[in-house]
């Protein structure tokens, strides 16, 4: 079965992010496709590699970049959301003026549309919040 | 319809649990993950609700997130039943439709 999930909350702040890893790891165990995960509101803060957790704890950021790259899932963080936040690809640090990009890699920004697709193509949207 | 209602807040936090229980229609199931796990503890304010809600409803809750929180698997209300991630993927693909109470 095709998967949709979408992610309302930023790591280590509440356990929405960590909650659907487990349920990710799962659903891929048993041999159901991730459509793709979408990252909106506080969730977008999943997706800075600058994030340096102390070496004993989990590195969620790290944990999605390395899933997405072992099983080629889609990881869509919202443009506005992001920007809002901080949280910028090459593209949209150039074009807003800033220094530098924080995006870890496997992850990419897009809109809200990317949401609306994954409720239409996969078989089920599962949401993860607070 | 056939739903799956996920709830993840204690009863004794907010009215989520309630309200889902008000509202969800008979073939629904309801699973309780992360704090909404003390919902299904024994001898609380809150057991006769799930009790009386379990002639209707069936129940689950998530084992990892009960342990977690240090709540013992032997205080779990009859008739709930202890699943893992692999059964919670199990139950959100084998109702048409999830609703995450958040």
């Amino acid at each position: 079965m095709k998967l949709g999930i979408l992610i309302n909350e930023g790591p280590y702040q509440h356990q929405a992010s960590d909650t659907a890893l487990q349920y990710v790891k799962a659903a891929l165990k048993k041999g159901h496709e991730i459509y793709r995960v979408f990252f909106y509101n506080d969730g977008v803060n999943n997706a800075t590699r600058l994030a340096t957790p102390p070496q004993d704890d989990r590195n969620i950021t790290k944990e999605w970049s390395s899933l997405a790259k072992d099983h080629g899932i889609d990881l869509v963080v919202c443009v506005a959301a992001a920007q809002r936040r901080g949280i910028l690809d090459k593209g949209e640090a150039e074009r807003n003026g800033k220094d530098s990009d924080n995006i870890e890699d496997g992850f990419r920004i897009s809109g809200l549309g990317q949401l609306v697709e994954a409720g239409i193509q996969a078989d089920r949207l599962i949401t993860f919040g607070d | 319809m056939n739903m799956l209602h996920t709830i993840n807040k204690s009863p004794f936090e907010n009215s989520t649990a309630s309200s889902c229980l008000k509202l969800c229609t008979k073939d629904s199931s309801i699973l309780f993950i992360e704090d909404g796990v003390i919902s299904v503890m024994k001898s609380t304010k809150f057991s006769e609700t799930i009790e009386n809600a379990l002639k209707e409803f069936k129940m689950y809750v998530l084992k990892p997130d009960l342990e977690a929180r240090g709540l013992p698997l032997n205080n779990v209300i009859e008739g709930v039943e202890i699943v893992g991630y692999e059964e919670f993927v199990d139950l959100t693909t084998e109702h048409k439709t999830v609703q995450s109470w958040l």
